[in-house]
């Protein structure tokens, strides 16, 4: 397990996840997912070299269905949930362009 | 109109006597809809209550009834559905700010079996957010209380499914099982909870928490209400890939074969921390099952104790991937800002709660550049080793038992600000789902203060049967206990 998970540390991670935290909960996320990470670190204890990863409970591969036309689903019903919609679309800020 | 006490109370007495012509659905649903009023301000087991679509519902199964057509093995069962389970045109929030208005332009796949089978669903039920906690105090809409004893919490993540079939707010309900969800809130609430085989049970439309690990099931008086439930919601979809291609055999069909050769195993090497009470009815349960003819076998599961950890980084690893959808194009809350980076950012702060945050970012660190080989990667590892270690163990026994939870229901803000304690609910449910095993909680007794107790029923992969045959006798022992006739 890696060493002490920092304030720092933790922005980083909550910039990666689009996630906006104060200094404050910055401070207190760090301790907490600290005390974790020492919890977590009795799996340090095993010998893991000869063991195959686990993905999945049920081994399942390749699953196809037939290539035919379905009914998707309703397109006003799906924009009607949405919080911006606009001409049968999703409306969003500008991506780029911004400084 | 019938009483709720004169009424059938299981969904297969319901069902029967709907279809019978002896009791209307109607008046089975106002029956519950009286109790809902009367507790519900006490109990919040439910975001949200659909009266007058159960209505319509009823009506119509009634009216099947008296055209002479069978509306089906739910007939006018009263159901609730935890509301991270998307119902058309119905506000399906996972008890986020998020989702907050979101109505899905889509049912569950579950829902629409339920309602093929004549079923009557009355509401959403409570959970914490996006099924992340052990109590359902991380709900953004307040939390849900224990109908044993108001002061103290019904579990977790499906606390208002458990509290709702408790309280007899609904005849049966579903939840959804990610580390514990539905045996934990169900061993606290005194009612019988399972987690299927993962792939037993479509997840299409059940949003997702972790995938590899999320399975919904159903919540029961008693455990025949349980096998009846899964029965109709079981088999394969093709709109969830994970799901097993295979046909399940009846569950209601093997309740009665009793427990007669049936290896029983006892984890020697369990992880410590079941309070006495607790473990002095697992004890009572080895006894029931061996004085029903199953022998008691001892076996090693050594990687046990690793669990927590390999799933508390699983677990929001998973998560993080799948809560990236929650961004403010598509679905519930926006936050406006004048770039979309800017708008992500705000909508998902506001957005989440706490412990959803925490855990996104938990999971986002183990997926992390420099930490993913010694988190995200060794955790798979110790997730293999778990399951083997339980497959050795299913060599010698058909089933094991343990405790459902360490404790009986705790009170409000007893894990405090730590998280950890509160991960610590799950310590005997959260192998299974990284193992994709099956296992059931059934009521067995009380313990302190006079609360429920649950003892969990593990089996292997489609160990279904064996399963349910362990938990029926269990059931069968505690009502022989109790004076009741089966």
């Amino acid at each position: 397990m890696p060493e002490r998970i920092t304030p720092t540390d933790v922005a980083k991670v909550a910039r990666l996840a689009r996630l906006e935290l104060t200094p404050a909960q910055l401070e207190r996320a760090a301790g907490q997912l600290d005390g974790m990470l020492a919890h977590f670190a009795d799996m340090d204890a095993l010998d893991l070299s000869d063991v195959q990863p686990m993905t999945q409970p049920y081994p399942l591969q390749n699953v196809f269905r037939d290539d035919v036309v379905v009914e998707g689903l309703d397109r006003d019903e799906v924009l009607a949930a949405a919080p911006v919609a606009e001409d049968h679309r999703f409306r969003v800020p500008p991506i780029v362009g911004l400084d | 109109m019938s009483s709720h006490a004169e009424l059938p109370r299981t969904a297969v007495g319901i069902a029967a006597a709907v279809r019978a012509g002896e009791v209307r659905a109607v008046d089975v649903l106002e029956a519950h809809l009286a109790e809902i009023d009367r507790r519900e301000h006490q109990v919040h087991a439910f975001n949200l209550v659909v009266a007058e679509q159960a209505r319509q519902a009823a009506a119509r199964v009634d009216a099947e009834v008296a055209a002479g057509r069978d509306p089906g093995p739910l007939a006018g069962v009263p159901v609730a559905l935890k509301d991270n389970m998307c119902t058309r045109g119905v506000p399906t929030t996972c008890s986020s700010k998020i989702l907050e208005g979101w109505k899905p332009p889509y049912d569950a796949t579950v829902v629409a079996k339920l309602a093929a089978a004549g079923a009557v669903a009355v509401g959403k039920t409570n959970l914490d957010e996006f099924a992340m906690g052990s109590s359902t105090e991380n709900s953004a809409f307040g939390p849900t209380r224990n109908p044993h004893d108001l002061g103290r919490v019904p579990g977790g993540s499906s606390g208002g499914s458990a509290a709702a079939v408790a309280a007899g707010f609904a005849a049966v309900s579903l939840g959804s099982d990610t580390g514990g969800s539905i045996r934990q809130p169900a061993a606290l609430c005194g009612v019988v909870g399972v987690k299927p085989t993962y792939g037993y049970v479509s997840r299409y439309g059940l949003i997702a928490f972790a995938s590899s690990l999320d399975q919904i099931g159903p919540f029961s008086h008693d455990v025949r209400d349980a096998a009846l439930l899964l029965d109709v919601i079981g088999g394969h979809d093709p709109m969830d890939s994970t799901s097993i291609p295979l046909a399940h055999p009846s569950l209601v069909d093997v309740l009665d074969r009793g427990v007669e050769g049936l290896r029983v195993g006892r984890i020697v090497d369990l992880p410590e921390g079941a309070d006495p009470d607790v473990q002095e009815r697992l004890e009572a349960a080895f006894d029931a099952l061996r004085a029903a003819g199953a022998a008691i076998v001892d076996v090693e599961v050594p990687a046990f104790g690793y669990a927590l950890t390999a799933y508390y980084l699983i677990a929001p690893a998973e998560a993080s991937s799948n809560l990236a959808r929650f961004d403010g194009v598509r679905f519930g809350m926006r936050v406006d800002a004048a770039d979309t980076n800017a708008m992500y950012m705000a909508t998902r702060s506001a957005g989440f709660g706490e412990e959803v945050q925490r855990r996104i970012m938990l999971g986002t660190y183990a997926l992390s550049a420099g930490y993913y080989d010694a988190c995200y990667g060794r955790a798979l590892k110790v997730r293999r080793l778990i399951h083997d270690d339980f497959e050795r163990a299913y060599r010698h026994a058909d089933v094991l038992l343990t405790p459902a939870s360490p404790s009986v229901a705790f009170p409000f803000g007893a894990k405090g600000d730590n998280p950890l304690a509160m991960y610590l609910c799950d310590l005997y449910t959260i192998p299974t789902n990284l193992a994709g095993h099956p296992a059931m909680s059934v009521p067995f007794g009380t313990g302190a203060d006079g609360l429920p107790v649950g003892v969990q029923v593990l089996a292997g992969t489609l160990g279904e049967v064996a399963m349910f045959r362990a938990g029926a006798a269990l059931e069968r022992a505690m009502d022989a206990a109790r004076g009741v006739s089966a």
